[in-house]
């Protein structure tokens, strides 16, 4: 297992119990887990890294007297290997909350061990909406996106301007599953049909035969319940085997801006997307990206890494506010407190879990209306808050009474 | 409508295609790993990486030279196998005395550096790369949809297959490479230099897979781990068409590639194991694949 840990405020070693009276071992570890090097690596990975120290820095650490670590480590997207490595963060390395965490079944695990060690888990990148849902539990908070919100915002925009009948291509494990079932769920409750849908095994590099299924199933719209690599290579190749030509459509049920970057506007104009972030959308989010960017070999930031800053801001607040780190203190702490950071703008955190804030639905710009690399999207909607996200009696989550 | 197991026949007509395409692309690839285990026996885990390395040098010479697809075809395969031709005389030459084991070691770790470094630098999530012009667009064949692109792959390699099966094994040079590999010292007593024959044919199979690797660039993402993802199921393509066996590795290439495509149409869950289950039987029936001879 590879892992490395980093001092960030080593200079303020000498904080002798002023504001970490309650803080275990005078130290609050986060630890942000995720894909270092495989196909999320970009949408979230090392930028992600950069995104908390950039909440550590904001959130001045360092002048408050409170000690914030950040350990990293790369799950490869396998639960059992996220499972090791969060067992031994909580247990050998004293980590205080878990952050970020793509691939939804490495969240599932990771979050069953945070309720057995009863510590804190705060996901960004990972999209399951079970983790408010069935899954929940006290000591986990769903940050920037789900499953349901993607289906909400993208599936009823395009059952509306006339797509409604449906073709999924799903990557088969936790993730594709829950997407695929909130956006039938959207498409069926607006009028709309699933005519097929094909199971793809994660990463899949070869999508021929499956638009080949897609193609003749003739359904107008093809949904991509996958993510990364697997969506832009289902586009690239789509593209390929004429499917947009033949008057079909795709439909990116999750798709970050480096996997348009990577796609090229070329290929991916027109794509239709929900967000919870961009950096174009007002001054502080330009702002805020600019700086990002110069952290992080000029990339803008995703949604993902956006969320990861939002989040270990609210949570070291949080962490002052009840002066303590301990795991359900804090997240309880947290949905007590509303949010408001130059990433999200104002949002507050649910019972459930759910951090709620306004999620956007934009469309990708034709290479034509571009002023150059990272200039994308264009907004086509916002959906307020209070409608971006599954209600919060619908979830099935035990601690709604 | 006519169906076979409750899939319409044109459909199936359709994915077989896709199949062979795929299997273009193993043969291409198992082919290069055939020609350096049979002639070096080199258990080349680089392989992977190489292939990367031909879709980057592809990307390469389009958006900083300005040449476009046609030229990768011809440079990207001898720019790769010339770092090839370093690796082996820098490092691999070193080992040919030593088991196997050091090789696939050396090469394994080579790939892992390889893929790192270029992981560190162009990102994880891929470069696009586009079709070339002349291949753009596509035939209505009645029970599918063939991009022009496809067809090409399909054609080209199997002209690159069986040219080189033709050279190994019809011509005087090849006959010499198989000569040096059974019997090194009475070869070089007919006054041949058969470390240099070594180093070439080891450029040659890196080239190969670089070749693969621009082949794929329009049609994959081009991105660091393309290669790692590939060459576990190449791999499996070699042990089954038996270690080392030209033809066979060809053979099987396209076969399995068919096996996978109707895979995907009767139960898609299966299709990236499909390949490692028909490899575990063929181990358990022939164990040194099926076009082996034992050595």
């Amino acid at each position: 297992m590879k892992y490395k840990r980093s001092l960030i405020a080593a200079a303020v070693a000498m904080l002798a119990g002023t504001a970490g009276a309650q803080v275990s071992d005078g130290v609050v570890k986060i630890g942000v887990m995720n894909d270092q090097s495989g196909t999320y690596a970009d949408l979230a990975g090392p930028g992600s890294v950069v995104a908390a120290r950039m909440a550590v820095e904001d959130f001045g650490a360092a002048k408050k007297g409170m000690k914030v670590d950040i350990l990293v480590a790369d799950h490869q997207n396998k639960p059992d290997v996220g499972s090791t490595i969060a067992r031994q963060w909580f247990d050998v390395d004293k980590v205080d909350v878990i952050m970020d965490v793509p691939t939804s079944s490495v969240v599932l695990a990771v979050n069953q061990i945070a309720k057995e060690k009863n510590k804190a888990l705060i996901v960004s990148t990972g999209a399951t909406s079970d983790l408010t849902g069935k899954a929940c539990t006290p000591n986990a908070i769903h940050w920037t996106y789900d499953t349901w919100s993607l289906a909400n915002g993208t599936g009823s925009a395009v059952v509306k301007t006339g797509g409604d009948t449906w073709f999924f291509l799903t990557a088969d494990y936790a993730f594709g599953h829950a997407l695929e079932r909130d956006t039938e769920a959207v498409v069926l409750k607006n009028g709309g049909k699933v005519v097929g849908k094909v199971r793809h095994p994660f990463p899949a590099s070869d999508f021929s035969s499956f638009l080949l299924q897609a193609q003749s199933s003739k359904a107008k719209v093809i949904g991509l319940a996958n993510a990364g690599a697997d969506t832009t290579n289902a586009i690239k190749q789509g593209a390929e085997f004429g499917i947009v030509k033949g008057g079909q459509q795709f439909a990116g049920l999750l798709v970050f801006l480096t996997d348009v970057h990577a796609l090229g506007l070329d290929k991916a104009q027109g794509l239709l997307l929900t967000e919870a972030f961009y950096w174009d959308l007002n001054p502080q989010t330009r702002a805020w990206s600019e700086r990002f960017a110069k952290l992080h070999k000029g990339a803008k930031p995703t949604m993902a890494q956006a969320g990861v800053y939002s989040a270990t801001l609210h949570y070291l607040k949080a962490v002052e506010a009840a002066k303590t780190d301990d795991g359900p203190k804090v997240i309880a702490q947290m949905k007590k407190m509303p949010s408001e950071d130059a990433a999200f703008g104002k949002g507050r955190v649910r019972q459930d879990g759910r951090h709620v804030h306004d999620m956007y639905l934009f469309e990708v710009k034709k290479p034509s209306e571009s002023k150059g690399p990272w200039d994308y999207y264009k907004v086509r909607a916002t959906i307020p808050a209070e409608q971006a996200f599954r209600p919060e009696s619908e979830g099935g989550c035990p601690l709604v009474k | 409508m006519t169906e076979i197991f409750g899939v319409p026949t044109q459909a199936l007509f359709g994915q077989l295609l896709i199949g062979l395409i795929n299997g273009s692309f193993y043969a291409l690839l198992s082919l290069g790993l055939a020609v350096i285990f049979g002639l070096l026996n080199i258990i080349n885990f680089t392989h992977g990486a190489q292939y990367m390395m031909g879709a980057f040098a592809a990307w390469f010479l389009l958006a900083k030279l300005g040449l476009g697809y046609w030229w990768a075809l011809a440079l990207a395969p001898v720019a790769v196998g010339v770092t090839g031709v370093i690796v082996e005389r820098l490092m691999l030459a070193r080992l040919y005395k030593l088991d196997h084991l050091y090789g696939l070691l050396l090469t394994f770790g080579l790939a892992l550096v390889i893929q790192g470094l270029f992981r560190h630098e162009f990102g994880s999530s891929g470069l696009p790369y586009a079709i070339p012009k002349a291949l753009e667009g596509g035939t209505n064949l009645g029970f599918m949809y063939l991009p022009n692109y496809r067809a090409w792959v399909i054609f080209a390699s199997l002209v690159v297959c069986l040219g080189t099966w033709f050279v190994i094994e019809k011509t005087r040079l090849g006959a010499y490479l198989r000569a040096a590999t059974e019997n090194p010292e009475l070869v070089r007593a007919f006054g041949i230099n058969v470390p240099r024959m070594i180093t070439l044919t080891y450029g040659f199979g890196v080239g190969l897979a670089a070749l693969a690797g621009v082949m794929a660039a329009p049609i994959y993402t081009v991105s660091p781990q393309m290669g790692a993802d590939l060459i576990i199921v190449v791999f499996a393509v070699v042990v089954i068409g038996g270690m080392g066996s030209i033809m066979g590795s060809i053979v099987t290439g396209f076969a399995l590639g068919l096996i996978e495509g109707l895979t995907k149409v009767f139960y898609p869950e299966a299709s990236n194991t499909v390949i490692f289950i028909i490899m575990a039987i063929v181990l358990m029936i022939r164990p040194a694949g099926l076009f082996g001879a034992a050595r």
